[in-house]
């Protein structure tokens, strides 16, 4: 394995959109390579070199590549997007679109990452250290495909438009969410170990969501089925189990309708 | 327009209006017009070893207008890693951006259709309310010349007038709705069926009753096509029929186009056909159902082939992610129960209406594949090219930029086995399809009478597009092909016709190695009838916009600065 270091050396006016900050654009490329890499202020093209100074050695694959990021980056959108294997590493914050279509690999951003993090994702694992902003692990605007595999783990709390349209995968939020949880999901499961305000599970087809914390306002779409002991993220507890969204479409397996499952821990 | 003299000189020449097939000569150009000569100092185009065409003419296709810009707002998805919107050529040539695939933006559509070397767009349906927004929209597309042909099939007027016979009336109104609409033709979209989805229901055969009209699809289509030959439109009507895209709807299609038997074209614009049947594809399913479904070209072509009063064009689905739109508003809302896509649904008072779901042809779902083949096998069944045009008809089947992926479907068996090859289902498709079958590959001779002549002659503007006859407008492209030694490689056919070599829009280089170069100077296109005023269709309209419309007359009609570039093709009706 080597490492890639990025050292940031300008704060970018406009958003710096770093679609090449990823292990398989780095792949096999000397540090003067790597800075010339593409990238966009605005309407401009500008390259990597202008933003960050350049050091280290890249591996032959993307399998083989680290990338540290030494400093911050909330003004760096579209790190590690795309990317299939490999490590990012960000000591700092990070605009939007942090893993957005990754396919595999590991991202851990150490500060707090803007919106769209890990958005359309299909494999890997991204981890969070701080905050995350809106649409985490949701479907890009107008798509009908979310996330369909990997992992998301946000430590702190997280915003709105939680895995919508999430068709796999796991999205763990350590602390609290606000509104819109796997709205219009068909698959995978979403664990909010805080409290929600509300809008859990809307137009839900199918997947599944944990609340170890409590909901404000529960959606009139879910129906209370029972209590269970489930173990989730390493935690053991009674939840009281919900199926919904009653006001939406649902699939059958063996004769049996198959609703989406929500659990919320039950009051002590 | 450029008043430069151009010579594109040596290259292999196919214009099936003069009958020309791959024969070396030069095609002179001065004033955006062809020419016999020109002086020694005209620019000179090196044509050698290369294909000279005219510019394409798209008979149908849906580029322009509200449900267009409905596709565009509910798809954002569509534009997302799409088009050349950071092109650096572009930004530093002053292009615009361009975006979208399925329905791109207006500035990626006039440059995509000049790359591919078309000159001439059909927009296949014009709600007359919104007009102002269609011509809008035309104008803001660059380089190719446009036309519009309103809907009439399921507006109130009409079917007034029908249900009582009147075919005068009825074209009254037509000639005061193109003009109204700055309008080009009569378009019918399942016909009675629109206006019957107003009361959640269809017309799914010619003799169902549109509800409180009292009349029916037959009546609807016999009247439009006596009204259009009453008036001597430079188009036929354009219909598409009623029952789109359902198993077993080939019957219903070879009714509607019987209906055409016994009317003749009259008309000063050398037209020879009396209806023009859109994205027949759609239209030529055999079947009980979706499991049992099959192609019926065969049965439909048949008919086709017998029935010179009858154009027809193909709507072949591409096998891409797409977004259907449509003014046949049950359809959409069929579909959208079929696909659990996002469905939009407008009504256009007294008139028409639409409806917009996204569509993902899947290559790896039998029924896709089947509908793949059936728009290639009308195509290759077809004995008279130019009564044959290609067509997706964009966005609904597949994107226009597909139409050279088309052409190499057509062109090679090879390449269309190559893809029924890859089909997972390939045993079930060539059993319920004939494709498998056909060995007819068609030639470039063939292409240019369903891409150029075909269409312009269908339109009544063979003396203006479609051919490289003096006179005509100085569309012309030139395609990396060796006419004398066809590539083996098809893909090779399909990458020489989406990026021409060179393309000269009305006697303006407009590209240059695929690279779009000038902005071009395009026209609008549209008919205006001259007849003798007809009182009570006059009045009619009056007391219908005073009673029933939500605008005033006086705010109804397209204003002029709205098609500023203007072609008008006057027709005067003899009383």
């Amino acid at each position: 394995m080597a490492t890639v270091t990025l050292k940031p050396t300008k704060t970018p006016e406009i958003m710096l959109e770093g679609y090449s900050i990823t292990p398989d654009a780095f792949a096999g490329k000397t540090p003067a390579q790597i800075a010339a890499l593409p990238a966009h202020e605005g309407k401009i093209h500008v390259t990597l070199g202008d933003f960050f100074a350049v050091t280290g050695e890249s591996g032959a694959t993307a399998a083989d590549t680290n990338i540290l990021i030494a400093g911050d980056c909330s003004r760096v959108k579209y790190i590690g997007s795309k990317m299939t294997a490999g490590t990012v590493t960000l000591n700092g914050n990070a605009d939007m679109y942090v893993g957005g279509w990754m396919k595999g690999g590991k991202i851990h951003v150490k500060g707090n990452v803007d919106s769209f993090c890990g958005i359309q994702m299909e494999g890997g694992e991204l981890l969070v250290d701080g905050n995350a902003g809106n649409h985490v692990g949701c479907a890009y605007r107008g798509d009908w495909r979310g996330m369909k595999g990997g992992t998301i783990r946000i430590r702190g709390s997280a915003g709105n438009d939680i895995g919508t349209f999430m068709l796999g995968g796991t999205i763990i939020i350590e602390k609290d969410a606000f509104i819109h949880v796997s709205t219009h999901a068909e698959g995978g499961t979403v664990i909010i170990k805080g409290d929600v305000e509300g809008r859990v599970g809307g137009q839900m087809v199918k997947g599944d969501m944990y609340v170890l914390g409590k909901i404000k306002f529960m959606m009139p779409g879910y129906q209370k089925v029972g209590t269970i002991e489930k173990e989730v993220d390493g935690v053991t507890a009674t939840f009281d189990h919900y199926i919904g969204d009653l006001g939406e479409r649902h699939g059958k397996s063996r004769g049996q309708i198959v609703y989406a499952n929500l659990y919320l821990k039950a009051a002590a | 327009m450029a008043s430069g003299e151009i010579i594109i000189k040596g290259g292999y020449v196919v214009d099936p209006t003069r009958k020309i097939d791959g024969d070396v000569s030069d095609v002179a150009i001065r004033d955006g017009k062809i020419v016999d000569k020109v002086s020694s100092s005209a620019k000179v185009i090196d044509a050698k070893g290369k294909v000279v065409m005219a510019g394409g003419v798209d008979v149908h296709s849906h580029v322009a207008g509200p449900k267009v810009n409905v596709g565009r707002l509910m798809r954002p998805e569509d534009k997302l890693l799409s088009g050349f919107c950071r092109s650096g050529m572009a930004q530093k040539n002053g292009y615009r951006m361009e975006s979208g695939f399925s329905i791109p933006s207006t500035f990626k559509t006039g440059y995509d259709y000049a790359r591919m070397g078309y000159g001439f767009v059909m927009e296949a349906a014009m709600p007359p309310l919104h007009s102002p927004h269609v011509h809008e929209e035309i104008h803001d597309t660059p380089i190719i010349d446009e036309a519009a042909l309103p809907v009439f099939g399921n507006n109130w007027f009409v079917m007034d007038y029908l249900r009582k016979g009147e075919v005068e009336n009825t074209a009254a109104y037509i000639a005061w709705l193109l003009k109204a609409t700055k309008g080009y033709g009569v378009k019918v979209v399942n016909p009675g069926g629109t206006a019957a989805w107003g009361w959640g229901l269809n017309c799914i055969s010619l003799d169902d009753p549109v509800p409180y009209f009292e009349t029916t699809p037959r009546e609807i289509i016999t009247g439009l096509l006596k009204a259009n030959e009453y008036l001597g439109l430079p188009h036929s009507m354009h219909v598409h029929q009623n029952d789109l895209g359902n198993p077993g709807n080939y019957k219903v299609t070879i009714e509607s186009l019987k209906i055409s038997e016994g009317v003749k074209p009259r008309n000063k614009f050398g037209r020879e056909q009396v209806l023009h049947s859109t994205h027949l594809q759609f239209h030529s399913y055999k079947g009980e159902n979706w499991g049992t479904f099959e192609s019926g070209a065969k049965e439909v072509m048949d008919y086709v082939n017998r029935n010179k009063a009858i154009t027809i064009d193909t709507g072949n689905v591409t096998l891409d992610e797409t977004t259907t739109m449509t003014a046949d508003g049950p359809f959409e809302h069929h579909l959208h129960g079929l696909n659990h896509l996002k469905w939009a649904n407008v009504d256009v008072e007294m008139e028409t209406a639409a409806g917009v779901v996204p569509y993902v042809y899947d290559p790896n779902i039998k029924v896709c594949n089947i509908q793949w083949a059936i728009g290639l096998e009308l195509a290759l069944f077809a004995k008279d090219m130019n009564r044959t045009f290609i067509t997706t008809d964009h966005p609904n089947a597949g994107p226009f930029t597909r139409y050279p992926r088309v052409i190499k479907w057509l062109m090679s068996r090879k390449a269309r086995e190559a893809t029924l090859g890859s089909f997972k289902h390939k045993d079930k498709v060539i059993e319920a399809t004939h494709l498998h079958s056909i060995d007819r590959e068609l030639t470039l001779f063939e292409i240019a009478q369903m891409t150029r002549s075909g269409p312009a002659k269908c339109l009544g503007l063979s003396n203006l597009y479609g051919g490289l006859a003096p006179g005509m407008i100085a569309d012309v492209g030139v395609f990396d092909l060796n006419y004398k030694s066809m590539p083996s490689d098809p893909d090779k056919i399909e990458s020489a016709f989406q990026r021409a070599a060179c393309f000269i829009k009305s006697g303006e280089i407009v590209v240059k190695d695929g690279e779009v170069v000038s902005n071009g100077h395009k026209k609008t296109v549209w008919v205006n009838v001259n007849m003798a005023e007809n009182p009570q269709v006059k009045r009619d309209i009056a007391q219908s916009f005073t009673k029933d419309y939500t605008v005033q007359l006086e705010n109804y009609s397209v204003r002029d600065y709205l098609a500023p570039h203007p072609y008008v093709i006057n027709v005067d009706v003899e009383a």
